[in-house]
């Protein structure tokens, strides 16, 4: 397995010894095979993300990243393969079923309404609605207390920026757009976030604000597993990370065992792990 | 103007995080701001038009403040305001209905028909009509859920449809108020407030929006709605089952263009088979001018009333100035462009 990469964070990244990797993975997929015809997307892919940690999951196109993640949150349904949610086998058939298990994504194309306003994002399709008859009968929502709640939990991820959460998504620039749908898929005790490309569209001083973000959400003890293109945000907020190539894991590396010169090459097969 | 607009600066911290507010405020130009509120308060806009063509009129005809003219005004808006409500929330969801006339047409010769001549009791009768109603919108929406096909195709089709049904059903003939039950007729019944006379069918349609109102801005359904015509994919992504909103939209339409037909049986004191010819893109027209974007998500309730009285106005002043019909029709014309011009540059804040 990948023990090697395992020791390598847990004593190099310097974490608390409450968050290492020893224990029992939250999100466990063992051998995950997807094929599309015949084309293989995934073939026999392991996958360990535990308690307290950013794994990173890098690979070329085409390599699996995306099928991965859609197993993992129930977009795609494996060929083979098992997925264990704290030691439970879970069957993912709809993403709905994962959000029931906790697993929130934050979709590339950031699942925001933009007219409507933060909070209404926030409790988008799961409206709190008013205490009594008021709620039961007349299905009111309770407006003040989502308002509230928001102002909590985007205080809770540290967002300063956006201080008004009746704004409108559509007047927030795109590094406070993705801290709502970050907010979003954190809220609600949620207990894996998972994250595709979330700095595509940002610049530097945005992206640093979503790699914060995302240090945040680790502290707070929600694991993030984060895909993406950029070695830098990578190399700079994964405690460790799975490198896919030809549908299969290359290897698990973490920033200090290895530099991205070398994840670049595992990555594009010019040198084996 | 630029007080409201403007945001609470918080109190920042030297080298802390630059806050939204400020950083937004430096960029703001008059116009701007001007946008942005217009943006957050989409009814905003026909609520000033309103205003500034009440008083003009008012200035060029002292008739138009007339009780008995103003009483008129209401009545003449009562029907559409109401298939007006219909539309927006059609609209709202990015979609359009052109069958709105139709179905309330169809749905006023069943409640006459059933009422007159096969002596149906009148409560029964305007169930029948709510039933038609229902379904005329259950159709809609199934076309539209079902058969993917976009709502302008759909209505366009089912237009022609509740229209053919209407005729056929009735003969082509209208039945007259006499031969109608006087609960039918009620709605076209007037009270006097402090010396205007108001129709029961004016009182049904205001109580219509205030329910609306309510639903599209306190409840989830409302909410739901809002985020389907906003952006489909991502409702469903947050977990909204966008056919059952989309369907409901059309169901709950066909309900309110019921209503429609009983305030209009009122109003003209007669069941007419020819009587929503020009209602289905009236209604459009209000909802337009009233600040609803034709794109979905954005617009009110009470903006859609506010473009029904507007368009109201503009006739009766109008006619009232001595102006040809011909005017009223292109000053409609114009306030249709201008207004869809607005919602474009007032969408644009989406950056």
């Amino acid at each position: 397995m990948d023990s090697k990469g395992a020791q390598l964070s847990a004593t190099e990244a310097g974490r608390p010894a409450s968050t290492l990797p020893f224990t029992q993975p939250i999100l466990h997929a063992k051998g995950l095979v997807k094929t599309y015809g015949k084309v293989v997307g995934l073939d026999g892919v392991d996958l360990e993300l535990y308690q307290g940690e950013v794994l990173a999951i890098i690979g070329d196109n085409g390599a699996g990243k995306s099928t991965l993640i859609k197993c993992l949150t129930g977009a795609e349904i494996p060929d083979g393969g098992e997925i264990f949610l704290n030691g439970r086998r879970t069957n993912f058939k709809r993403p709905q079923d994962a959000k029931q298990f906790g697993i929130e994504t934050v979709y590339q194309g950031l699942a925001v309404s933009p007219a409507l306003d933060i909070a209404s994002n926030l409790y988008l399709g799961r409206e709190l609605r008013k205490p009594g008859i008021a709620g039961s009968v007349f299905r009111i929502m309770d407006t003040k207390r989502m308002r509230q709640n928001t102002k909590a939990e985007l205080d809770r991820l540290g967002i300063t920026t956006l201080q008004d959460v009746t704004v409108a998504i559509e007047n927030l620039s795109g590094g406070q757009r993705q801290a709502v749908a970050v907010a979003r898929a954190a809220a609600f005790g949620s207990k894996v976030v998972v994250l595709d490309e979330p700095t595509a569209a940002l610049g530097v001083r945005e992206s640093k604000q979503v790699l914060d973000l995302i240090r945040r959400l680790r502290d707070e003890g929600i694991p993030v597993i984060l895909v993406s293109h950029n070695m830098p945000n990578v190399f700079e907020v994964a405690d460790r990370i799975h490198i896919q190539r030809l549908g299969k894991r290359a290897a698990v590396i973490t920033p200090q065992s290895h530099t991205m010169t070398e994840a670049v090459a595992i990555m594009t097969g010019a040198s084996a792990a | 103007m630029s007080d409201t607009s403007t945001p609470p600066v918080q109190a920042k911290t030297e080298g802390g995080p630059v806050d939204l507010a400020t950083e937004f405020l430096d960029r703001s130009t008059p116009l701007s701001r001007i946008r942005n509120l217009l943006h957050r308060y989409p009814a905003l806009s026909p609520a000033i038009v309103l205003i500034i063509a009440v008083t003009v009129f008012g200035i060029i005809s002292p008739r138009f403040f007339y009780v008995n003219n103003l009483s008129l005004i209401t009545q003449q808006v009562a029907v559409v305001g109401t298939l007006a409500i219909a539309q927006t929330l059609v609209i709202l969801t990015a979609g359009i209905d052109l069958s709105v006339g139709a179905i309330m047409v169809l749905s006023s010769m069943v409640v006459a028909q059933t009422a007159s001549q096969n002596h149906v009791p009148a409560v029964l009768a305007l169930l029948l009509g709510l039933v038609v109603g229902l379904a005329a919108g259950a159709l809609n929406g199934i076309l539209v859920t079902r058969l993917k096909l976009p709502p302008f195709i759909v209505t366009l089709g089912t237009l022609n449809i509740f229209l053919a049904v209407t005729l056929l059903y009735s003969n082509s003939a209208s039945v007259i108020g006499q031969n109608i039950p006087d609960l039918i007729t009620s709605t076209g019944a007037t009270f006097k407030v402090g010396g205007v006379g108001i129709t029961y069918g004016v009182v049904a349609m205001l109580v219509l929006y205030i329910i609306m109102a309510f639903i599209m801005s306190r409840t989830a359904w409302g909410r739901h709605v809002y985020a389907v015509g906003d952006d489909k994919e991502s409702a469903r992504l947050a977990g909204i089952s966008v056919n059952r909103v989309l369907l409901s939209v059309y169901v709950a339409a066909g309900a309110i263009l019921a209503i429609g037909a009983w305030i209009q049986i009122g109003r003209a004191d007669a069941a007419s088979p020819n009587a929503g010819n020009d209602l289905n893109l009236d209604s459009i027209t209000a909802v337009v001018i009233g600040g609803t974007s034709l794109f979905g998500g954005r617009g009110t309730i009470w903006g859609s009333l506010l473009g029904a009285l507007i368009v109201g106005v503009f006739r009766n002043g109008l006619a009232l100035a001595g102006l040809d019909v011909l005017y009223q029709t292109l000053a409609v014309g114009i306030l249709i462009i201008v207004a869809v011009s607005l919602d474009q540059w007032i969408r644009k804040v989406r950056n």
